[in-house]
């Protein structure tokens, strides 16, 4: 159910729709007219599908600056919730078409990548994984 | 209720086709969604597809995914005439690549790709001749390890 303000859900995680990410960001809803009541708890920030497709959990949303076919491809595959294309990036109609066939809906902000992560971090949404466990023999010396 | 009924088929990929890729891990997830296969199962088989798909565009000629849906498990088979593997250990390990910035600018190459699959895999088996081309092949169960 949709709240009037941020609101908990019964597990105590903070739920935000997309209906308030895009007035947070003044963002454009470019797909997805009919979808701005979905919920979203999560969320995931690259621009590199490799590391998307790696470690981006379902049901999050994906914040990129890559706004090509690939992306929507890639968010289908993992069952992402929704695509917030960051740093007022050109979108094209093949990206657009893609997320309209595979019913992704796709937000399109000006704010760059670190200002939307952190305006919705204050709203409250986290990382869908908090941190990238590296074994010991790789990690930086 | 996975059906008895089996299943196989095959894509054809072309090499440095960026804009294409993922478009059968798309098409193979709609099917295994038609089939009424476990969401936790038709994920990782999506995954498993789309690594094998930008393994292939990045870095053969060409090559051929074939899938096989068993009523107990889907392989995904990716077969492909091109550049190969030196090192197979090595492309294994997480952040290894050897991916150009042509690749990059097209959102992969991170070197996560052939340990992705191999996480998502209940059975995983991959062979390679340099200069010749490479041979994967990915099963997961559909019930669980």
């Amino acid at each position: 159910m949709a709240c009037a303000n941020h609101c908990l859900s019964s597990s105590g995680v903070e739920i935000v729709t997309l209906e308030q990410i895009k007035d947070l960001l003044d963002a454009k809803v470019v797909v997805g007219d009919d979808k701005l009541e979905l919920e979203i708890s999560t969320a995931f920030g690259a621009d590199l599908m490799s590391d998307v497709l790696a470690f981006a959990r379902s049901g999050c949303l994906l914040i990129t600056g890559l706004s090509n076919p690939q992306a929507v491809r890639t968010a289908y595959a993992l069952d992402i919730a929704a695509i917030l294309v960051c740093r007022g990036k050109a979108l094209t109609d093949k990206f657009i078409e893609i997320a309209k066939e595979l019913g992704i809906p796709i937000l399109w902000t000006e704010y760059i990548m670190f200002e939307a992560c952190g305006k919705l971090y204050r709203e409250g949404l986290t990382g869908c994984i908090r941190e990238v466990i590296v074994e010991d023999k790789q990690r930086a010396q | 209720m996975p059906s008895e009924e089996y299943l196989e088929g095959i894509y054809q990929i072309q090499g440095r086709d960026f804009v294409d890729a993922g478009i059968v891990s798309s098409e193979m997830k709609k099917k295994l969604k038609e089939k009424g296969i476990p969401e936790s199962v038709i994920r990782r088989v999506a995954i498993v597809t789309f690594e094998a798909e930008v393994n292939i565009i990045s870095y053969a000629e060409h090559g051929t995914i074939r899938y096989y849906i068993a009523p107990d498990a889907v392989t995904i088979e990716a077969n492909d005439v091109g550049a190969g593997i030196e090192d197979i250990e090595l492309a294994l390990q997480e952040g290894y690549s050897t991916a150009d910035d042509s690749i990059r600018e097209m959102g992969f190459g991170a070197g996560m790709g052939l340990a992705n699959i191999k996480n998502h895999s209940d059975e995983f088996e991959i062979t390679s001749v340099p200069d010749e081309g490479t041979n994967l092949r990915s099963t997961i169960y559909l019930n669980g390890k």
